[in-house]
């Protein structure tokens, strides 16, 4: 390593060892698992990945592919649908938990639940339940209406909407919790001066909750929009992306052609969102690591 | 003035509370039915459970010693696989702390060189979507010889755990004040007692966030494990309920016994940690 010090004149730089301190010589030495982890499991896979997607008849396949576009559909629907319901309950919920009752609290001590079990009993526990035949659901409608219910997984549309309940029924919890946590970060004076001067609930919520809760909800929903993107359990354990692969979203349309053994297919499917999540992935960093 | 003791009964406040009650009651029924609807099962001899009704006329535990006793076809592997989803889940919370403590006390409290680069790489790993990352690396532990060994599992895990690992620990650590580390330099510690002496113990509370964020994260895992373990007796239980599905008359209450027997210990873990969990995770996860 040298320094440069002007034009021509280049002086050797002292060794690295003497120029570091112990300290940051021991944080090298700690850091390095961390390191070797993402390069080995991350650098390596996604470069090795992007290899094999390289070929333009990966893209041209996909195009041909009438499941691709089915599910490049249905993840949108997934994301402007799904997240903006998602965000918006979770929203309104965390004003509701927010009031002070003790069985409020008792509420919100079980409406975790979906969030701390994991996916796959209660997906499946969801789909027994919209059984055709034996499902409770239609049980029900049958006991109240006499007719049979309808057979809610074979249409692709009914389905795609049962998918995304699964997918809030999951996450609710947590971006509940997270916007509890920025309602509770309001100063109460605000809302005391708003109840002397007579102000409405949507007042206040127009004027004191929404501007201090602005720069939190959109950066939930980009991040949830981010992890939605990777959600396979909701779609994969209640549709198995059918009927007749109609309800595949990218992340298990991905598994699929994996699973297939067409790994490039897979690979090239996950780059076509690239250009959707990398400035996604941009903006949440650029916030995070303010 | 309210007396403690004396309530005043007002339409007003029968009002609210009605208005509460109107959101609550549909909030605790959206919660629970999935998650009754499975313990309903478990509890149901085949025939209750397959007529759809809300209380069984017989309650029985029977389904629970079947799945104990290893009684049926689709449960010959039970405990082994139970000992997996256990063993995978506890490796995978101790690798992640290692990992992750050591990278977040170089990054925040040893300000090494190049650390907020780091930083910034696992964060942009912790902004992969899960499904995505799992195709290339599929393939990767392939190469590397690792599918069906349980070690895939783990590294993997340990990959998608670390980054907001060392992101929580690493807001964590800046709280802490430098005064400490000065003052036990000037008492002649070196680096890895400071590390050992002072930050550990001061860690403690987030350090039991993060382990119980990493057991409980490999615990539930469903994608990779599906993708990276096939044999009977290396497959966590997660994976053995998937299978489940694979047969055309599936034994339905024995799947949701098995998974209502599966849920119990992160829900377990979640409600014994929770004080620790919801304040270290959410402050990581959206900084505001």
């Amino acid at each position: 390593m040298a320094i440069t010090l002007s034009g021509d004149q280049a002086l050797p730089g002292p060794p690295l060892s003497s120029r570091l301190t112990p300290a940051q010589v021991w944080g090298i030495v700690l850091l390095a698992p961390y390191l070797l982890v993402f390069l080995a499991f991350v650098v390596y896979p996604v470069c090795y990945g992007l290899w094999l997607a390289r070929a333009p008849e990966n893209y041209v396949a996909l195009y041909h592919d009438p499941i691709f576009a089915r599910a490049a559909i249905n993840t949108l629907i997934f994301l402007v649908v799904g997240i903006n319901i998602k965000m918006l309950i979770a929203l309104f919920l965390s004003g509701f938990f927010a009031v002070q009752r003790p069985w409020i609290k008792w509420l919100s001590v079980i409406f975790i639940l979906p969030w701390a079990v994991p996916s796959i009993p209660t997906i499946l526990s969801v789909r027994f339940m919209l059984n055709p035949e034996w499902g409770v659901i239609n049980h029900l409608i049958f006991s109240f209406t006499g007719d049979d219910g309808p057979n809610w997984l074979n249409d692709p549309t009914v389905a795609l909407s049962m998918a995304i309940g699964v997918h809030i029924w999951k996450s609710l919890p947590f971006w509940t919790l997270i916007l509890i946590t920025g309602r509770l970060a309001i100063s109460h004076d605000l809302f005391e001066a708003a109840e002397v001067d007579g102000a409405s609930w949507w007042q206040k919520f127009r004027y004191i909750t929404w501007p201090s809760m602005q720069t939190l909800y959109v950066t939930c929903t980009l991040l949830s929009m981010i992890w939605t993107l990777g959600d396979f359990n909701s779609v994969y354990l209640l549709t198995g992306g059918g009927p007749a692969d109609l309800t595949h979203v990218l992340a298990t349309l991905g598994i699929r052609y994996l699973r297939l053994d067409q790994l490039s297919l897979a690979m090239a499917s996950i780059v076509c969102a690239m250009p959707f999540v990398l400035p996604l992935v941009y903006f949440m960093m650029k916030r995070l690591s303010r | 003035m309210k007396l403690p003791g004396v309530s005043e009964f007002s339409w007003r406040d029968v009002a609210t509370e009605a208005r509460l009650l109107l959101i609550g009651i549909p909030v605790f029924l959206w919660t629970m039915i999935p998650i009754y609807h499975m313990f309903l099962f478990a509890i149901s001899p085949k025939d209750d459970a397959f007529s759809g009704k809300l209380w069984p006329d017989h309650p029985t535990l029977h389904n629970f010693t079947i799945v104990f006793k290893q009684q049926h076809y689709f449960l010959r592997d039970f405990y082994i696989q139970f000992w997996n989803s256990t063993v995978i889940a506890v490796s995978v919370g101790v690798l992640t702390l290692v990992i992750a403590t050591c990278a977040a006390f170089a990054i925040s409290r040893l300000k090494v060189p190049g650390g907020r680069t780091v930083l910034n790489l696992a964060l942009f790993t912790y902004f992969i979507p899960a499904a995505f990352l799992a195709v290339p690396m599929y393939r990767t532990m392939g190469n590397y010889g690792l599918l069906n060994n349980h070690w895939s599992l783990i590294l993997a895990m340990v990959t998608i755990a670390s980054p907001y690992a060392i992101w929580v620990l690493k807001q964590a650590s800046d709280k802490l004040p430098v005064e400490l580390d000065e003052a036990a330099v000037m008492d002649g510690a070196t680096t890895l007692q400071i590390f050992r002496l002072v930050y550990l113990p001061l860690m403690m509370p987030s350090l039991v966030a993060i382990g119980t964020y990493a057991v409980l994260l490999a615990w539930n895992e469903y994608l990779y494990a599906f993708l990276l373990l096939s044999n009977d007796r290396e497959i966590t239980l997660p994976v053995a309920l998937g299978n489940f599905l694979a047969a055309d008359d599936s034994p339905w209450e024995l799947l949701m016994t098995t998974g209502f027997i599966y849920a119990l210990p992160p829900a377990a873990v979640y409600y014994a940690f929770r004080r620790y969990m919801v304040g270290g995770l959410t402050a990581g996860a959206v900084k505001s």
